[in-house]
C-alpha cells in the first residue's frame, strides 16, 4: 500500500477524504469479495484468486490499492468485511452497480469478468433468488436486508477494512476531528448521554453515565478498555465489526479517551478470533501512521495509544472486573463492586469499559447528533442493535434492526421463517445468560426493558431459533453445562449450585428424573441468581427458569410419561430391527456392549428392549440401515 | 550411548529450552501483566506448558509458582499436557449444538480411536478439543483444524477431511 502522510490538522483529513472519494469514484468497477470469517472458510480466497487470474487473462489492469488511480482503466479488487448474509456466502459485490453475487465459486470468475467487468451486465445465475422465484439485482431488493436498518454495520461489506482511506472516504475520523477541535470533553459526554446509548454488550447500562462518572473521578491516569471478549456461544457481531470496520471501534475509543481524559486504551479480544486480531493490528498501525492515533492526534494537544490483549479462553472475562484482572495478568475472577471501574478500574485507575458495538456507535452519534440517534429505536432503548440470527431459520447471518423491532419481524420477515418447515418453537436470546422466548412472545419488542420484563435480556445479541425438533430440557442442560464449566469458582452458590443444577438436568434428560426435582431446580436457580457476585452467576439460571416457566410440560413429559416430545433425547429413543431389511449378518450383535441383540445367522435379529442401554452402537454398525431409532 | 553422554544431552536440551523462554520473557518484560502473553507464546512454541518452564517463568517474574500455576490452569487455552501435531477444535456453540454437532464430534473421535474422554491420540498426531463458539455460527456445525475453519460439517465430510490430512502427512513423511 502507498504510505499515508501524517495528518497534521482537520483540514489535512478533509483533503485526504476528498482525494479518496474522487479516487474511488474514478474507478469504473470495484469488486469486493467478502473477507469475513464465514466466507473466508467457505472458499472466498479461492474466488478472489480466480477473479484476479481472470482479470489478468482478460488484460484488465488492477489497482495496487484503492488510491492508485494513475491508470484510468484499472479496476479495483479487494476484501470487504462481512455484509452479514453468511448463509449465501461467499459473497462478491460489484460497485457502483451494486450487484450482489451469492454462493460464488472460482468457476464463476470468468463470467464475472466477461459479463460484468467488461460488459457491465449482471451474471444472472449468481444473483439472489427470492422464494417466489424473483431475482434480486442489488442488495436492497433482498428481503433479508429490506427490513434492516444499518447504522453500525452501514460500512461493513462496503469498504475495505484493510485500508484506512476507504473508511476516511466514508466520513471516517471526522467525528474525532469534530470532537477534538469543536467540542469540550464535557460536551462529548453530554452528547453521548443525551443520545441515550446503552451498553451493547449485555447489561444495557447507559454509556453516558459511565463516561460521566469516569470523567468526574480525579486522576492523572485513566484508561479506556474495549471489551471484545465476545464469549456468548451463538454471537459473532463484535467479531464482524472488528473484521469489517475496525476503525469505527478505534475512533469510538479515541473519542472516549478525549471525553474522560484517558490517554491509553486496551482492547481485550478473544484469541478465538485470529482474523479480527489481524485486522485490528493493521488498523491500529495505519491509524498511527496517519497520526489519528498516537501523540498529538491531528495536531491537537491530545494523545492516545491503544494496545491489544489477547484473551486466553475464559467466558467470565466478559465481565468487566474479571476482564480487568485478566489484563493485569491474573486469573480472570470478578471483583466486588463498588468500587466501580469508573472509580478504580485497571491498575486501580478510573476506567471506562465498553463493548465493541457500543464504541462503534459513538462516531455516528458525534457526527449526526443525539437527536438523529434517537430517531431509531424507542424512548428507553434508542438506536439499533446488531443480532446474530442463527439456528433453524432460512436466512442466517448478522442483522441490524432498530431496538424495539418485534421478535416476529426478525424471525419471519428477516429470517424468512423456519427452514425445515416444522412449526416455530422458541428463540433463545442472549446466550447462556439469556432466556427462551416462545410463540407467545412474537409481538414482544426487542429492547432492554421489554426483554427484562419477561425474564430475558438482550445480552450480546445472539438469537438462536429453534423448531419442534429441539428439546427444551436439553437446551437448558446445554447452557447449564456451559455456565457450570465457565463458572470461575469464586462464589460458592455459582460454583456448587450450577453443578447440582446440571446434575438434575442430566438426570432428567437421561430418563431418571423425579417430579420433586423440578422444585429443587427452581429453588437452586433462585439461590444461585441471588447469591452470586457477577453477571455470570446472576444470569446462569435464566435458561432453566425460562424453560421451566414456558415449557414445564416438556419437563413433565420426560419425568412422568417417559418421553421426549421433541424426539431428541437419546435415552427416550427405542431401537428396533426392521425385519425386511435385516440380512442376518450378526454384526450388530457383535458390537452390542450388553449382548442385548440375538438371532440366527441369515435370519432377522432381535433387540431385547429391557437389556438395551440405547447406546446406538448397533445403528452405526449396521451396513443395511436395518435398525430404526425412534 | 553411555549414561553420562545421555545426561549431557538432556542438560544441553534443557538449557536450549530455557534460552528460548528467556528470549520470550525479554520480549514481553517482567511485569505481572506480561504473564498471560508470555504463557501464550510459550504454548505456541511447545504446544503445551511444561512444568519446569512454569517455575522458571515464576522466578523470572518474581511471582510465587502457585500464582503462575493458578493462571495456567484457569484459562482454557493453556494445557499442561502435550498436544498433538494437529489440533481439532469442535465448536459447541448454541448454533452448532442446535444444528446437531454431536454426530460430527462422535465421528471424529471414532475415526481417531479416542475413547473414554481421551483428547490426544497415542501417536500424538491429533488432539480433539470441544470449544465454545468460534463465531462461525452461520456455517454451523463448524470445526477448526489447525486454524482453518471447516463449515457445515457432517460425519461423512469430517471423515473426508481427516483422511486428506492423514494422506498429506504420509506424503510429507515419505518425502
Amino acid at each position: 500500500m502507498t504510505p499515508i502522510a501524517p495528518l497534521k490538522s482537520p483540514q489535512d483529513l478533509e483533503e485526504l477524504k476528498q482525494k479518496a472519494i474522487s479516487a474511488i469514484k474514478a474507478c469504473s468497477t470495484r469488486i469486493l469479495v467478502c473477507g469475513g470469517t464465514g466466507c473466508m472458510s467457505n472458499g472466498a480466497p479461492a474466488v478472489f484468486q480466480a477473479i484476479k487470474d481472470e482479470l489478468a487473462k482478460a488484460g484488465v489492469p488492477v489497482r495496487a490499492d484503492i488510491m492508485s488511480d494513475e491508470d484510468e482503466k484499472a479496476i479495483s479488487l479487494g476484501y470487504s468485511g462481512c455484509p452479514g448474509f453468511c448463509q449465501v456466502g461467499p459473497i462478491v459485490r460489484i460497485f457502483p452497480a451494486d450487484y450482489f453475487y451469492v454462493q460464488v465459486r472460482p468457476e464463476d470468475a470468468k463470467d464475472i469478468v466477461e459479463e460484468t467487468v467488461l460488459n457491465g451486465k449482471p451474471v444472472e445465475r449468481l444473483l439472489f433468488v427470492k422464494q417466489d422465484g424473483q431475482i434480486c439485482k442489488t442488495r436492497n431488493e433482498i428481503p433479508f436486508y429490506k427490513n434492516q436498518v444499518n447504522v453500525v454495520l452501514a460500512e461493513c461489506g462496503v469498504i475495505e477494512p484493510g485500508d484506512i482511506r476507504d473508511y476516511i472516504a466514508h466520513n471516517g475520523y471526522r467525528a474525532l476531528a469534530e470532537a477534538l477541535f469543536g467540542m469540550t470533553p464535557e460536551a462529548v459526554v453530554d452528547e453521548v448521554t443525551k443520545s441515550g446509548l446503552r451498553g451493547r454488550g449485555g447489561g444495557g447500562f447507559p454509556t453516558g453515565r459511565k463516561w460521566a462518572a469516569t470523567q468526574a473521578t480525579q486522576s492523572p491516569k485513566k484508561y479506556i478498555v474495549c471489551n471484545a471478549d465476545e464469549g456468548d456461544p451463538g454471537a459473532f457481531m463484535d467479531e464482524s465489526i472488528m473484521e469489517g470496520n475496525p476503525h469505527a471501534m478505534l475512533e469510538g475509543m479515541i473519542i472516549a479517551g478525549y471525553a474522560v481524559g484517558a490517554d491509553e486504551g486496551y482492547i481485550y479480544v478473544r484469541a478465538e478470533y485470529p482474523l479480527a486480531i489481524q485486522r485490528l493490528r493493521r488498523a491500529i498501525a495505519q491509524a498511527e501512521e496517519a497520526n489519528l492515533l498516537g501523540d498529538n492526534i491531528l495536531g491537537s494537544p491530545f494523545s492516545f495509544h491503544i494496545h491489544i490483549k489477547e484473551g486466553a479462553g475464559a467466558f467470565v472475562c466478559g465481565e468487566e472486573t474479571a476482564l480487568i484482572n485478566s489484563i493485569e495478568g491474573r486469573r480472570g475472577m470478578p471483583r466486588p463492586k463498588p468500587p466501580f471501574p469508573a472509580q478504580a478500574g485497571l491498575w486501580g485507575k478510573p476506567t471506562v469499559v465498553n463493548n465493541v458495538e457500543t464504541f462503534a456507535n459513538v462516531p455516528k452519534i458525534i457526527l449526526n447528533g443525539a437527536e438523529w440517534f434517537r430517531s431509531f429505536g424507542n424512548e428507553k432503548s434508542p438506536g439499533t442493535k446488531v443480532f446474530a440470527l442463527t439456528g433453524a431459520v432460512v436466512n442466517t447471518g448478522l442483522i441490524e434492526v432498530p431496538l424495539g423491532t418485534t421478535l416476529g419481524d426478525v424471525v419471519f420477515n428477516i429470517g424468512g421463517g423456519i427452514r425445515t418447515g416444522k412449526p416455530f418453537k422458541a428463540v433463545q436470546i442472549g446466550g447462556p445468560s439469556g432466556a427462551c422466548l416462545t410463540k407467545d412472545h412474537l409481538d414482544l419488542p426487542l429492547d432492554y426493558d421489554s426483554l427484562k420484563s419477561v425474564g430475558a435480556m438482550v445480552g450480546s445479541g445472539g438469537l438462536v431459533v429453534m423448531d419442534e425438533s429441539t428439546c427444551m430440557v436439553e437446551i437448558a442442560r446445554f447452557f447449564m453445562q456451559f455456565t457450570q464449566k465457565e463458572s470461575c469458582g469464586k462464589c460458592v452458590l455459582c460454583r456448587e449450585g450450577t453443578k447440582r443444577m446440571l446434575e438434575i438436568l442430566e438426570k432428567i434428560v437421561s430418563g431418571r428424573g423425579r417430579i420433586e426435582d423440578l422444585d429443587l431446580l427452581e429453588e437452586l436457580a433462585i439461590a444461585v441468581r441471588d447469591g452470586s457476585l457477577c453477571g455470570l452467576g446472576k444470569s446462569a439460571p435464566n435458561p432453566v427458569l425460562s424453560t421451566l416457566k414456558h415449557f414445564r410440560d416438556e419437563y413433565i413429559a420426560h419425568i412422568v410419561d417417559g418421553v421426549c416430545p421433541a424426539g431428541e433425547c437419546e435415552a427416550f429413543k427405542s431401537y428396533t430391527i426392521i425385519e425386511e431389511k435385516c440380512k442376518g449378518c450378526g454384526l450388530c450383535a457383535k458390537k452390542c456392549p450388553v449382548n442385548a441383540i440375538s438371532g440366527e445367522i441369515r435370519k432377522p435379529f432381535k433387540i431385547d428392549k429391557e437389556a438395551c442401554i440405547k447406546c446406538g452402537a448397533c445403528v452405526d454398525a449396521c451396513k443395511f440401515e436395518a435398525i430404526m431409532r425412534a | 550411548m553411555t549414561p553420562s553422554a545421555a545426561k549431557v544431552d538432556t542438560e544441553s536440551e534443557a538449557k536450549r529450552r530455557f534460552e528460548k523462554v528467556q528470549k520470550i520473557i525479554e520480549e514481553y518484560g517482567t511485569d505481572e501483566s506480561a504473564l498471560i502473553p508470555i504463557l501464550q507464546k510459550i504454548q505456541e512454541e511447545y504446544r503445551y506448558l511444561p512444568e519446569e518452564i512454569l517455575t522458571f517463568v515464576a522466578t523470572a517474574l518474581d511471582l510465587p509458582p502457585a500464582t503462575v500455576y493458578g493462571v495456567a490452569t484457569f484459562y482454557a487455552q493453556f494445557s499442561l499436557e502435550p498436544k498433538g501435531k494437529h489440533l481439532i477444535k469442535c465448536c459447541d456453540g448454541t448454533a452448532c449444538h442446535v444444528r446437531k454437532n454431536q454426530p460430527v464430534i462422535n465421528a471424529i473421535r471414532q475415526e481417531l480411536g479416542l475413547k473414554d474422554g481421551k483428547k490426544t491420540t497415542d501417536d500424538h498426531r491429533f488432539t480433539v478439543e470441544i470449544v465454545s463458539c468460534i463465531g462461525a455460527c452461520a456455517l454451523a456445525p463448524a470445526i477448526v483444524i489447525d486454524d482453518v475453519v471447516y463449515g457445515q460439517m457432517t460425519p461423512e465430510k469430517v471423515r473426508e477431511v481427516l483422511s486428506q490430512i492423514e494422506s498429506a502427512d504420509n506424503a510429507e513423511a515419505t518425502k
